[in-house]
Order: C-alpha cells, then structure tokens, then sequence
C-alpha cells in the first residue's frame, strides 16, 4: 500500500522558474529558480537591496513577475499557476492555505480590534459562525503563543513588540496553512524578545510541520529556524544549499564575507 | 411671481433620468451600491439629499408623498422636505402611512405593514457596512465584489467581546438577497425584519457619499448573526404608554426633571391611529395631544 502522506512530501508544494522582476531599469530578482517540499524551512539572505523582499512577493502572488513562473500545489494536490488564479482564489489561498508575518505588525494587524478578533479573523472569513467555538479556538491559539488569555479582548496597540509579533503568528497559523511567508519577523526586536520568538517559532513549525519561506538580515535567525538557505546580491541567487554547510562552508566570496559579518546588515 | 424657475420636483428632467439609471441598476443588484453623480440640493447634507434626489427622481404628479424623521411626521426636517415636494412638485402629502405611496424616511420603518403600491426611500448617512473596519475604498470594494464578509462578523464578534451581546442597536447590517452585505443605516435593529420580503420596493439615497442601493419586493434580507448569538430585534419591555401597543418600537420621553419616564410609540402616525381606534395606554391621551399639537 502507498502512503499517501509520504507520496504528498516527496512532491514539492511551491516551485519557482526563472523567475524576475525589473522596476524601471532595475533588476530587482533576476532568473531565481528553487522548489520548497512541506515542512522545508528556507531562508533568503543578502544584504540590503538584494531583492529578497521583491523575491518574497513574486513567490506569494502579490506582485506579478516580469518573467517566469510560481506553481503552488493546492490543499486538493493540483499544482497551479500562481498568475492563472482568479483574484478570489489568490485571496483565499492567502487566508487559508498561506500565512504571511510582516515585520512591521500593523501591517499584518487589526491594531484597534481585539486580538482575540484578530485571530478570529480568518475563521469568519472561511464561514465560521459560532461565536464560542471562534472564542475558544482563538483562546487556543494565543496560548500556544504564549499570549495570556487574560489579553484576548485587548486590542494589540496596547501590547509590546514581541507579543504583537506573537499574534500576528497565532493570526496566520490559525487556519492550519501549509505555507508561511515571513518578511524579517525579528527585526526590530530586543534580542530578548527577538529570542523567544525564534524558539517559539521553531516549535511551531516542527510541530504543525510548516513550510516557511523567511527573509532576513539575520544569519543567526537563518540558522536558528532554515534547513535551507539562498544567498542573493543584486537580484541574483549567488550560492544556496543546506543552512549549515552555506553557513559553516561558504563558497562563494560574498557569503563569505556576509558569514564573517564583514558586510554590513 | 411667474412660472416657477425649477423643473417639476426641482431637479431637471437629465438629472432624474440619471438617477432613475442608477436606481434601475440599484434594483437589478440587490444591495449593491450605485455610484451615481449626486447634486446639490436646496438644503444641508445632513438633510437627507441622497434620499431627497430619490424622490425628486420617482416622483409624478398623483403620489401622495410622508416624510417621516425619527418615527415623526413632525420633526423640522420632514415638515421641510414635504413642504419642498408639495412646492416644486405639487403633489399631495400625508402623515398616514396607508394614503402614501412614497415615504421618504430617515430612521424608521413605519409600523402599519407597506403594501405593492408604495416605495419607500431612505435617507443614508453612511451607506458601506465595512467602513467602520477597513477605511480603505477600494479594499471595501474589492470585499463587496468577491463576497469577503469576514470582517462584517469581526464587528458583532467585537460587540459580543466587550459587552456580552450584539450592543449594535442601529445600522445593524444585513444579508441582501443571499449576496450583499448592506448597511440599513441609521435604522434601529427593530425594523431589520421589516425589510425581509416587503411588498414594497425600497430605495436609498446616501447624497454626500453618492451611492444608490435598493432592495427590490420580496427580496430575502438577513441580519447577519452568530449561531450562538441570534438576531434579536430589540424593544423596551413595555407597552406604548399612550396606545398601549406592544408590538411598536418605542422611544423613551424624559417627562419631568426628576428623571419620571414613559415610553411611547416613536411611530406617531401608528400611535395616533390606534389611539383614534380606541386603543388606550396607562396614560390618557389628551396631555399628549395637547403637547403634540400645542
Ligand atoms: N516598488 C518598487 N519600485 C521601484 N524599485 C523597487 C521597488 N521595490 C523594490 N525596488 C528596488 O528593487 C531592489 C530590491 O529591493 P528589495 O526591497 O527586494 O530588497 P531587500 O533585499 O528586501 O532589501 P532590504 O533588506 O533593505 O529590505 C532595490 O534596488 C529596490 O530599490
Ligand atoms: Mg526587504
Ligand atoms: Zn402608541
């Protein structure tokens, strides 16, 4: 017999071709090609400018690409064309399927609406119509971000920096997606903070078997939470493979010199 | 004075024709918001010109035209916008809901039940229901287009958060036609099930915000809930101090500086019929009247 689990996870959920992306006479992504397998943790690196956040947006549909393509396999395991979907598919896909954490939490908040509405959100959205199930399941999930329960009828603007990143995790994650989109989650954060969201993140993704796609500054961010690693200087992929060996063993001269801290973050 | 210096219900014949275009289509999309190229009127915006230019725009020379405020024939501003229509149209007005076959309204639904031969117009001060939580218009837009009403439900869900229930008492949105989710502003909760499958066509005209929508007879209209936490028409637990009537929606009236209240009918038009009827509330009728009419 054929274990459809282990069929599912040998396939790839996302694959990029040759993508780019040109603003004017700059070439902000050039030619990026990569597949992500569930579960995959990959990190985009470089330094600023390098076009990982150009890159972040080609991938989850929110900017069309100039050239290439992204195939997603959907939730029914048909991989599709990201530029083929309908806006109303993208936009449900967005809410269900995929998360995306922005560094800036007012972006990826409600900041005047409670946080147990901002994790309820998503749930109405899909058709959720009872109150007490949304409240509980939002409950669920501000525990597991390790948000006391006691704050779920406060609005976030009245909460720190690291919690409000916190919620904005339990936000995306509570509609169970399969992808995860993070824009420098940490930045901005005292390292403390910065810390304990990276282990809550890791135990997240270990458990509910996450696929992340993560853009950051951070090399320690990259090898806290990444299997994998892409390595970008001006829109081009430079060098990429397994978190520790680009890390430990870098072969190209500017991840080289990125590793070595040499180069400004 | 000569011949008057305005077309007949004020407004030129291209205008009207504009408007019944976007009254046709508001009608053709049940709940839908019609931009439409809203005029200045003789009168401030917070008068209702939305709902005015509706009007202008059905009206023919045998309507019988109510304008009700609050419930009342009576406030200033109805006196004035039936005054401005029995003016530039020369139609006839009424206060009983049964002799009109237009009523232009601000908050109410009148008690007495419409019927296939009237059409009632509202007054919109604020006509989109997701305003209050996404001040973006083209995402509002975009929500509307493809059905999102998620964030509808995070406004009652808010409510129920802070004060145990849905606290929302007007404007109290509603499900048009299994489609869109529209705002009945500024109406009480009251009268949401009044406009589920009404005879009468309904219209509304919201003037500075220029957006026309309608909900055409017998169209299904849902006041969005949770499972848990079912629509409740909301009334004061008493009966009509003056009719006696428990089945209207009331207003509260402060009788004296030492806090004494009664409730009575905000439809007067209704009070007053039942009261000519016989009906009888704890308070006789007379001081009322003499304070209505005096
Ligand atoms: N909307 C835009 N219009 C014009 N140019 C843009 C736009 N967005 C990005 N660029 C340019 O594309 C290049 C890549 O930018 P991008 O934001 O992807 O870099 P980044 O690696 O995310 O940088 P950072 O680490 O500073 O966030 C830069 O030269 C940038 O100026
Ligand atoms: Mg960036
Ligand atoms: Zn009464």
């Amino acid at each position: 017999m054929v274990d459809q689990a282990a069929l599912e996870n040998d396939q790839p959920l996302l694959v990029a071709t040759s993508l780019s992306k040109s603003f004017g006479r700059i070439a902000a992504c050039r030619d990026v090609s990569f597949s992500l397998y569930p579960g995959e943790v990959l990190a985009i690196v470089g330094e600023s400018g390098s076009g990982k956040s150009t890159l972040l947006q080609l991938l989850s549909g929110q900017l069309a690409a100039s050239g290439g393509h992204v195939s997603y396999r959907m939730r029914d395991g048909v991989a599709r064309d990201l530029a083929t979907l309908g806006e109303a598919e993208r936009r449900f896909l967005f809410r269900t399927d995929w998360g995306f954490v922005h560094q800036d939490p007012a972006q990826g908040l409600r900041m005047a609406v409670s946080a147990g509405a901002n994790v309820g959100e998503r749930l109405m959205a899909v058709g959720w119509n009872h109150y007490g199930r949304i409240r509980d399941t939002a409950s669920d999930w501000l525990t597991r971000v390790e948000i006391d329960v006691a704050r779920i009828d406060d609005a976030p603007r009245t909460y720190s920096g690291g919690m409000r990143q916190r919620l904005q995790i339990a936000r995306n994650l509570v509609t169970e997606p399969r992808l995860v989109f993070m824009d420098e989650p940490t930045g901005g954060l005292d390292v403390s903070v910065q810390a304990r969201l990276l282990d809550l993140l890791r135990s997240l993704v270990a458990e509910l078997h996450l696929a992340v796609i993560i853009v950051t500054h951070d090399l320690a961010v990259a090898r806290l939470l990444s299997h994998r690693v892409m390595v970008m200087k001006g829109g081009r992929v430079i060098e990429t493979g397994l978190t520790d060996q680009v890390l430990d063993d870098p072969r190209e001269p500017y991840t080289q010199l990125l590793v070595s801290s040499i180069l400004p973050p | 004075m000569n011949a008057p210096a305005y077309n007949f219900a004020y407004l030129d014949e291209q205008t009207k024709r504009m408007i019944r275009r976007a009254i046709l289509k508001a009608i053709a999309i049940p709940g839908y918001q019609v931009p439409f190229a809203s005029r200045e009127m003789p009168m401030p915006y917070g008068w209702g010109t939305g709902g005015v230019q509706v009007t202008a725009a059905i009206l023919g020379p045998t309507d019988v035209l109510k304008v009700i405020d609050q419930g009342s024939d009576d406030t200033t501003n109805a006196i004035s916008i039936r005054k401005f229509f029995a003016k530039t149209a020369g139609v006839a007005t009424t206060t009983a809901t049964d002799d009109a076959t237009v009523i232009q309204t601000r908050h109410r639904i009148p008690e007495t039940a419409l019927n296939e031969s009237q059409v009632l117009v509202y007054q919109v001060p604020i006509p989109e229901p997701l305003r209050f939580l996404e001040p973006r218009e083209t995402e509002t837009r975009r929500m509307h287009a493809l059905a999102e009403y998620g964030l509808m439900h995070v406004k009652l869900y808010e409510d129920i958060a802070r004060f145990g229930h849905i606290a929302t008492a007007y404007a109290y949105p509603v499900k048009v036609n299994a489609r869109y989710v529209m705002d009945p502003s500024p109406t009480p909760k009251f009268d949401n099930p009044k406009m589920d499958n009404c005879p009468a066509p309904q219209l509304f005209g919201a003037g500075r915000e220029k957006r026309i929508y309608a909900i055409p007879p017998y169209t299904k209209v849902v006041s969005l809930d949770f499972e848990d936490h079912p629509f409740e028409p909301y009334r004061f637990n008493a009966p009509c101090a003056l009719c006696g009537a428990e089945d209207s929606y009331l207003d509260e009236i402060v009788t004296d500086d030492k806090g004494s209240r009664m409730f009575v009918c905000s439809d007067t038009d209704y009070c007053e019929g039942r009261q000519a009827a016989g009906h009888h509330g704890s308070l006789s009728a007379a001081p009322y009247k003499e304070k209505a009419h005096g």
